[in-house]
């Protein structure tokens, strides 16, 4: 029997294979698959390829990512739900703490009491920067997170039916229906305000009934809208007896009101800005937060908790609430989570402890600023609409094209022919908006970056 | 002797002081301010603007760095030592699969970017795409779910679709799952809307297949199993499961949880199977980060690739692109395209061990997982309930040990994480009283393994010498037994509640 020593396979070589074939006192490793029918064995080698040096390995993939394009190598004014952020060397340092990276779930508390007080400090700040009363440990992403509210505002309320804005971005609309649908829960939307960018309070009023569970606002909303409006939409749906739920920007929340402030019962965020790089879209961070005894019990996923020591002398830490979990109640469970994103919860953590109050505060005003001067500076070429919408705007803005169809796409061309990959096209998401695109820009995009954009552009329209 | 660090480290809020600052971000140039001009702030909506600054600790980056570098080191790992949690798949994680993934030309791309500037990821995708369908022996996969439990639900999704198109959804909503699965089967079974038939195991600790017979029919959407199950035992009449349930009409599906037993070996596809996730994080190799992130891609058998989430990846000869022509997509289950960082780590994994050293995978697991229990078998008081014949796991059961001295399961777990080695995973499955279950990955030396087969014997005999010491246990941990009933309560959860005057306390 051909046997194979691999680095990775301590026990593979066949001086080993025998010791341990005679301990357990079979022949050969085939007898302990003997119970597979022959028939379904796989008797042929796998179709996969084989690099037999690390280097080789190594070599292989720089070559293959080699063919990309990075935000190292170009600005790109792209956001809608992923962000590029600077992220702190010490997020990074810490993140590639083998201890952390290469932990599992924290079942033996005793064991792993600091992955728990990390995930504890994690929730602990979010809940302060939301004023929520308990967040969880992770959801997977800021989509999922909003399948799970929304399933949690319906268990909570016995409804069947979740507002959301018009302006929702299309993959995550997709992601809520695949959560909703197969709990009955029906989807409805409603409309933003053509003018102002800002939801249309007659028609969310007239749509906000007894069957609605709970009504879903962004802060900045997709098309990097400040709507004021959105505070009164948890006393909107409060009579009703529905639940309000607002997505959030972690960063955001350095300048702008908590939710909690505003009695929003549910909070949603992807927390992907504060803890990791784009990395094509994943792994992200789902961050979920409520308020209130009776929601935390619909919570999905893990809770940490702060106890102590049997004897009581010492503080610490363990997961808690867990029989809300599928591993203890099965079918009955609140959600099917099991893995999550802990290890982001993490970076978020180590992230808002650098940056600390002074910090997210000035992180907030930079985007600030760097959103209106892009705005103001893309604003003065003629033939353009920027921003498309009249309310303020932070850190993303729709910018609309006067030139017949197609002109959005041939100008994004054009802006990659020339190093700078423009932003998220919306003419096929929503048409009402013509020609136009969404742009991000945060701390990231240099004076220099925003200047060459607004040239290109000029120069595309001129031609 | 081991030794878990331990710190006394306070949470970083208490090591807050007025003034105090970690990082300095980005400010905007002096022409980006002259340019906006008036207040920044005036901008911001009244109704929107936070009222001070927001809550969070003032510390140093030296003080963060060792506050979070301190309690890293109270946390028990993989590169630490030896994790024989059963049905969790604890191996280690090559070192040259992370410093690929810090590659800038991955981290630092965009989801929605153009086609043509990410050329390279989308040749990655596309080949680890047939990679993993050729290791499953199915037709085409999908990327995009980001965790196991993620897997199992787009797998009860695309059966919903499947039975839909028939016309049959509103009357197959059986989803049959035996009762040793994991919980992450019936709970995602009930998300996507099935009501779940749990079909017993027999004396031989596999599906009861004339139980299974009886609950099969009509109203089947499918079944959800695992194979090798959770006991470790393989389900060798698994052509005649797969024929029950396909007589039936209901599609069976494969959860990837226990595949490094079966890596190179048998393939999901070969027995039957229509619908098949695996976990990245467990056979693939990929760090499990404290609870994730994880992959969960499924594959389907060719007619159900219809159903699949958009985009896949395509390929015309001279391009890679997204394909969303997809006829009955079920649509997205995650906002982009999946955990890509894990993909590349996993895609890195198959290239270093390839064909023989895939199969050597799992050969190597059941080699270790095997000579593990011979061994505590022979030499210790733990009995093995079921079939003798094991897998990449296997299942105790402390019972005898338990009516002799009192001693649980549990007990037995926190001792053995006395001398530097991770408890098994105790309590499950449910059907085994006591339970406690074993894995030995294939990275597990053989002296790391009969360290482990010494603390099963110790733990035995000491729950007849001293069995207050195991009651009693952790000893050598960062912190002694912990009061878990006590902080199940939601005012546990955050420190708004849990210190006073740390801020505002108002409920």
């Amino acid at each position: 029997m051909a046997t194979f020593d691999h680095p990775f396979l301590p026990n593979a070589g066949a001086p080993i294979r025998k010791i341990m074939l005679e301990a357990i006192g079979v022949a050969s490793i085939d007898e302990l698959y003997s119970d597979i029918p022959s028939q379904v064995r796989t008797n042929r080698a796998l179709k996969v390829d084989w690099l037999p040096s690390e280097q080789e390995v190594k070599s292989h993939l720089d070559n293959v990512l080699a063919e990309n394009k990075s935000a190292s190598d170009m600005p790109i004014f792209l956001g809608a739900g992923v962000y590029n952020h600077y992220l702190p060397a010490a997020v990074k340092a810490i993140l590639a703490r083998t201890e952390f990276q290469t932990s599992y779930t924290p079942y033996q508390a005793e064991i792993s009491q600091g992955l728990l007080q990390s995930l504890f400090e994690f929730q602990s700040m979010i809940a302060d920067l939301t004023q929520m009363d308990a967040v969880n440990s992770s959801l997977y992403d800021g989509s999922t997170a909003l399948g799970e509210a929304a399933r949690m505002a319906s268990r909570a309320t016995g409804r069947k039916k979740i507002l959301v804005p018009e302006g929702l971005h299309p993959g995550k609309f997709s992601v809520l229906k695949n959560y909703t649908e197969p709990a009955g829960i029906g989807i409805e939307t409603f409309r933003y305000d053509r003018e102002t960018g800002g939801l249309e309070k007659g028609d969310l009023v007239s749509k906000v009934d007894r069957d609605t569970a709970a009504v879903y606002c962004e802060v900045p909303s997709f098309f990097g809208v400040l709507d004021p409006e959105v505070v009164n939409v948890p006393s909107i749906c409060h009579v009703k007896g529905a639940l309000s739920i607002v997505g959030f920007d972690p960063v955001s929340l350095g300048g702008l009101k908590p939710p909690g402030e505003y009695e929003v019962d549910i909070v949603i965020a992807e927390g992907q800005s504060i803890s990791t790089e784009m990395n094509f879209g994943g792994p992200a961070l789902g961050i979920i937060g409520c308020r209130g005894e009776n929601l935390i019990r619909q919570l999905p996923g893990r809770l940490i908790g702060m106890t102590t020591t049997f004897d009581e002398k010492e503080r610490a830490f363990s997961m808690v609430l867990q029989t809300r979990e599928q591993h203890i109640r099965r079918e009955k469970a609140t959600s099917n989570i099991c893995t999550n994103e802990a290890l982001f919860a993490i970076g978020a953590a180590v992230y808002l402890s650098l940056l600390g109050p002074q910090g997210l505060r000035q992180l907030f005003e930079s985007i600030l600023v760097k959103t209106g001067y892009a705005i103001k500076m893309l604003s003065e070429i003629p033939g353009v609409v920027v921003p498309r919408f009249r309310d303020p705007h932070y850190q993303e803005f729709v910018i609309s094209f006067k030139g017949a169809r197609g002109t959005l796409a041939r100008l994004n061309k054009s802006l990659l022919g020339h190093g700078v990959h423009g932003g998220k096209s919306l003419v096929k998401d929503f048409p009402e908006l013509g020609e136009s695109a969404l742009f991000c820009v945060t701390e990231v995009h240099s004076t220099e970056a925003i200047d060459k954009l607004r040239l290109l552009i000029e120069k595309f329209l001129e031609a | 002797m081991f030794h878990q660090a331990k710190w006394d480290e306070p949470l970083l809020i208490e090591r807050s002081a007025a003034g105090k600052k970690g990082h300095n971000p980005t400010r905007p140039s002096d022409i980006e301010r002259k340019v906006v001009g008036h207040d920044p702030w005036n901008n911001v909506p009244k109704a929107l603007l936070r009222n001070g600054l927001p809550p969070l600790p003032e510390v140093s980056e030296p003080e963060v760095v060792r506050h979070y570098t301190r309690l890293s080191q109270e946390n028990f790992a993989v590169d630490l030592g030896i994790y024989p949690l059963g049905s969790c798949t604890m191996k280690y994680n090559p070192k040259v699969s992370e410093t690929i993934a810090q590659n800038p030309k991955l981290e630092k791309i965009h989801p929605e970017q153009d086609e043509s500037t990410v050329q390279g990821i989308l040749a990655l995708l596309h080949r680890l795409d047939e990679f993993l369908a050729e290791i499953t022996g199915m037709s085409r996969m999908s990327l995009q779910p980001v965790a196991g439990a993620a897997g199992e639900y787009l797998g009860a999704l695309i059966m919903r679709a499947y039975h839909k198109s028939k016309g049959e959804l509103e009357q197959r909503r059986e989803m049959i799952i035996p009762d040793s699965a994991h919980g992450t089967n019936p709970a995602s079974a009930a998300m996507a809307g099935f009501n779940v038939i749990v079909v017993p195991s027999n004396g031989e600790g596999t599906v009861d297949l004339e139980a299974l017979r009886k609950v099969a029919g009509p109203k089947t959407a499918g079944l959800m199993i695992t194979n090798p199950n959770t006991l470790g035992i393989f389900e060798k009449n698994v052509l005649q499961i797969a024929e029950a349930v396909h007589d039936a009409g209901g599609l069976l599906y494969y959860d990837g949880a226990n595949f490094n037993a079966i890596l190179g070996k048998v393939r999901p596809g070969d027995m039957g199977f229509d619908i098949v996730h695996l976990n990245l994080h467990k056979t693939f190799a990929t760090p499990h980060g404290g609870g994730g992130p994880g992959a969960g891609p499924v594959g389907v058998r060719k007619d159900l690739e219809r159903f699949l989430p958009v985009p896949l990846v395509g390929f015309d000869g001279k391009k890679y692109f997204f394909d969303y022509d997809v006829p009955h997509s079920v649509g997205k289950v995650t906002a982009f395209h999946g955990n890509i960082g894990v993909l590349v780590r996993a895609y890195a994994y198959i290239l270093s061990l390839g064909p023989d050293g895939l199969k050597a995978v799992a050969e190597t697991a059941v080699l270790n997982t095997n000579y593990v229990l011979a061994k505590v078998l022979e030499h210790s008081k733990f009995e093995l309930p079921f079939s003798p014949r094991r897998k990449h796991e296997f299942v105790l059961s402390a019972k005898k040990i338990n009516e002799r001295t009192g001693v649980r399961a549990l007990d037995i777990g926190k001792r053995m994480l006395d001398w530097g080695l991770h408890s098994p995973t105790v309590y499950f499955p449910q059907i085994v009283e006591e339970a406690m279950m074993v894995e030995a990955p294939e990275t597990e030396s053989l002296r790391d393994l009969d360290e482990l087969v010494e603390a099963f014997i110790r733990v035995g005999k000491e729950a007849d010498s001293d069995p207050e010491r195991l009651r009693s246990a952790p000893h050598n941990t960062s912190v002694g037994r912990i009061d878990e009933v006590k902080a199940s309560h939601p005012k546990t959860l955050t420190l708004k509640w849990n210190i006073p005057n740390a801020r505002d306390n108002t409920p």
